[in-house]
């Protein structure tokens, strides 16, 4: 199959989305002629004119609720935070009033929106361009959280996220955007709620997001000569939530390691912890539940420092090889 | 405005000479530092992203420089120079810059985070226009302790069309606050051109909002900002509040690292580099072409002991990555 970058995928996704349905539009800063960032809109602002690719001021309030606006007047937005982390200005938009009008009108509102966020960490870009805050928006009723770790799942979770008909917050990764791998070239969808077993294994479950998935199938490549096989799970939406593959591994392994990037305090990890622990899995854990995570502290600018931050694929590697052996 | 002694003469009669020539000297060095760190970029000796203020030298030498050093400072993230001009240490600022230990925030915050809370430097910003809610703060502060600083607040022109841009300068005027707003109005916001982005001609129009004063300044001339930024921090010390201050200029780089600088034309930065704050100050200061050479090789040579002193100092030890993280 042919192969496009994570970044290539995303547009594909979005040419072709707009191709199809008119109602789709790019807003976001720097989107047009700059082409994003990161590149991901490179191209689209020739095809599609700034009528459907549209710059916007540093608003990101605005942006946000031009989203809200446009999506729940009968158009399918794309919005963009240019990095994750200046969500922090749309909060507002987003949690209180975007999750929320569906219910809070009495389910006779809809607002498809998606906004495209640029996460992570790993590009020097310090404590203020590399946050991982998926967790915030999942701790919030009304929106869903999407986080693909390849390009096959950046376009296809792309577009199933622009035909949903309810708000998505879509987490990419700056370092993911220029990795390859195949991706079809029809539109296809993959199913918002859907987690993906990407690797098959009997000693230990891992459970991992995002830049995080590419990380675990390193180590499991080296532990695989220790004889000792992972079994990897990227639930692709942290909600909704696959619940089921992940239980159904871990019952197997009797072992659950879960790796993500946000800092471990109140990050996913935790949930995801108390679903296996909640489950029938339970009775089946020979170990406990560990969490592989960031560091709780801000991104340091400091290139060294900047890699300890944050699980690496020889972290996973050390904390399965204790756990296999019993020392936790 | 600092005091010099009487006989001193004054450049346009605002600021005196010896100083003016230290401040032309800093603007070289401004931009001997930002051409050098793009050169270690491409090297990979450092990593991240920067912003360099090349061409837009002007604004940083007529601002921090009009104040007291008792004063505050909330810098952008195109702020080398400003963070020169308020008194910085080239060699911490080079450590800083290579993510060393040495550096003035110990490598954990890079060029979009340098701070000297010692000299009341509180910092550049990585985000556009955080630092603007955090002046009035300050201001507040200020008054509360009945002292006469003032607070200079940098932001760009694209800074002033996030909300907190509004908050910022509502609540400084209300109450009186003596903080100096001083946008960089450099004609982009990374690809978004003043013109596509605003309906006013000016951003100082926009003063009017707030019922406080606003004027626009010819940023490429360093008297016209010196003389703006002292007219503004008298008023503010006499308790007449804030000003909002636009300077014009523009910047020769792209954005920051990634851009290829599609959205405008050679033509207009041509034009641009016509307008040189560097060699416009020079001018008024009589240094021809032979004394601005002689000027640049001194600032080259300053920045090669800075960059010596950078890569010999140690880098921070892993083993303290999580000192000073309290919650
Ligand atoms: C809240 C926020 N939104 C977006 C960005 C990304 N960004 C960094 S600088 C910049 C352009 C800023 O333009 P301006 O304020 O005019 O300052 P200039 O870069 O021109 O000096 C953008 C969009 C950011 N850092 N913070
Ligand atoms: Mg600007």
């Amino acid at each position: 199959m042919r192969e496009l970058s994570y970044m290539e995928a995303l547009r594909e996704a979005m040419r072709q989305a707009m191709q199809k349905d008119d109602r789709v539009f790019l807003i976001g800063e720097d989107v047009g002629v700059y082409g994003g960032a990161f590149g991901v809109s490179a191209g689209l602002l020739d095809e599609f004119g700034p009528k459907r690719i549209i710059d916007t001021p540093i608003s990101e309030a605005g942006i946000a609720g031009a989203c809200i606006g446009a999506a729940v007047t009968g158009m399918r937005p794309i919005g963009e935070m240019q990095f994750s982390d200046f969500v922090v200005i749309a909060m507002e938009q987003l949690v209180m009033q975007g999750a929320k009008m569906r219910f809070m009108f009495g389910g006779k509102a809809e607002v498809p929106f998606v906004m495209r966020l640029a996460g992570g960490s790993g590009t020097g870009a310090a404590a203020q361009h590399s946050e991982s805050l998926e967790n915030w928006f999942v701790h919030v009723p009304g929106l869903k959280v999407v986080m693909p770790s390849s390009p096959y799942d950046a376009k296809g979770l792309l577009l199933a996220a622009i035909e949903d008909n309810n708000p998505i917050m879509f987490f990419e990764n700056k370092v993911l955007y220029k990795t390859k791998g195949p991706v079809p070239e029809e539109m296809y969808t993959i199913p918002i709620g859907q987690s993906h077993v990407v690797r098959e294994g009997k000693d230990l479950t891992v459970v991992a997001t995002s830049v995080m998935v590419s990380r675990a199938q390193e180590a499991a490549e080296q532990l695989s000569q220790e004889g000792i096989e992972l079994e990897i799970i990227d639930p692709r939406t942290l909600k909704p939530l696959d619940e089921k593959p992940i239980v159904e591994s871990v019952i197997k392994t009797g072992k659950a390691l879960i790796v993500h990037e946000a800092v471990k305090t109140g990050g996913f990890g935790g949930e995801l912890a108390a679903v296996i622990m909640e489950s029938e899995a339970f009775g089946y854990l020979d170990a406990p539940v560990k969490r592989l995570a960031g560091l709780d502290m801000p991104i340091p600018y400091n290139r060294n420092l900047e890699y300890h931050a944050v699980p690496q694929v020889e972290n996973i590697v050390e904390e399965t090889r204790k756990l296999v052996k019993g020392q936790y | 405005m600092p005091t010099s002694s009487k006989k001193e003469k004054m450049i346009e009669g605002v600021i005196p000479e010896s100083k003016a020539h230290e401040l032309l000297y800093k603007m070289v060095l401004t931009r001997a530092f930002e051409e050098n760190a793009e050169e270690m970029y491409g090297l990979g000796k450092v990593h991240g992203t920067m912003h360099l203020s090349i061409g837009e030298e002007g604004v940083a030498a007529g601002a921090g420089p009009a104040l007291r050093k008792s004063d505050y400072l909330l810098n952008t993230h195109r702020g080398h120079g400003h963070f020169l001009m308020w008194g910085g240490d080239l060699n911490r600022m080079m450590a800083e810059f290579m993510g060393k230990e040495a550096g003035y925030c110990r490598g954990r915050g890079g060029s979009m985070h340098i701070a000297d809370v010692e000299s009341n430097n509180l910092g550049a910003q990585g985000i556009v226009a955080g630092n603007l809610p955090i002046s009035v703060g300050v201001g507040l502060s200020i008054q509360m302790r009945k002292t006469d600083q003032v607070v200079l607040t940098l932001f760009g022109d694209g800074a002033a069309n996030e909300g907190a841009f509004h908050e910022s300068l509502n609540m400084a005027s209300i109450w009186n606050l003596p903080v100096i707003y001083l946008c960089e109005n450099n004609q982009y916001a990374m690809s978004m051109a003043f013109e596509r982005a605003f309906r006013v001609e000016q951003i100082s129009e926009r003063a009017s909002a707030y019922g406080i004063k606003g004027l626009t300044v010819d940023g490429n001339d360093v008297v016209a900002v010196y003389k703006a930024v002292s007219e503004a921090a008298e008023q503010a010390r006499k308790g007449a509040g804030p000003t909002l201050i636009e300077a014009i200029t523009y910047r020769w780089k792209g954005h920051s690292k990634s851009d290829r600088q599609l959205y405008r034309t050679r033509e207009e930065v041509k034009k641009w580099m016509e307008k040189d704050p560097i060699k416009r100050f020079a001018a008024k200061l009589d240094v021809d072409e032979a004394g601005l050479k002689e000027i640049e090789k001194k600032a080259k040579e300053e920045i090669r002991k800075a960059v010596e002193f950078a890569e010999s100092s140690p880098e921070p030890d892993v083993n303290t990555i999580l000192e000073g993280i309290y919650a």
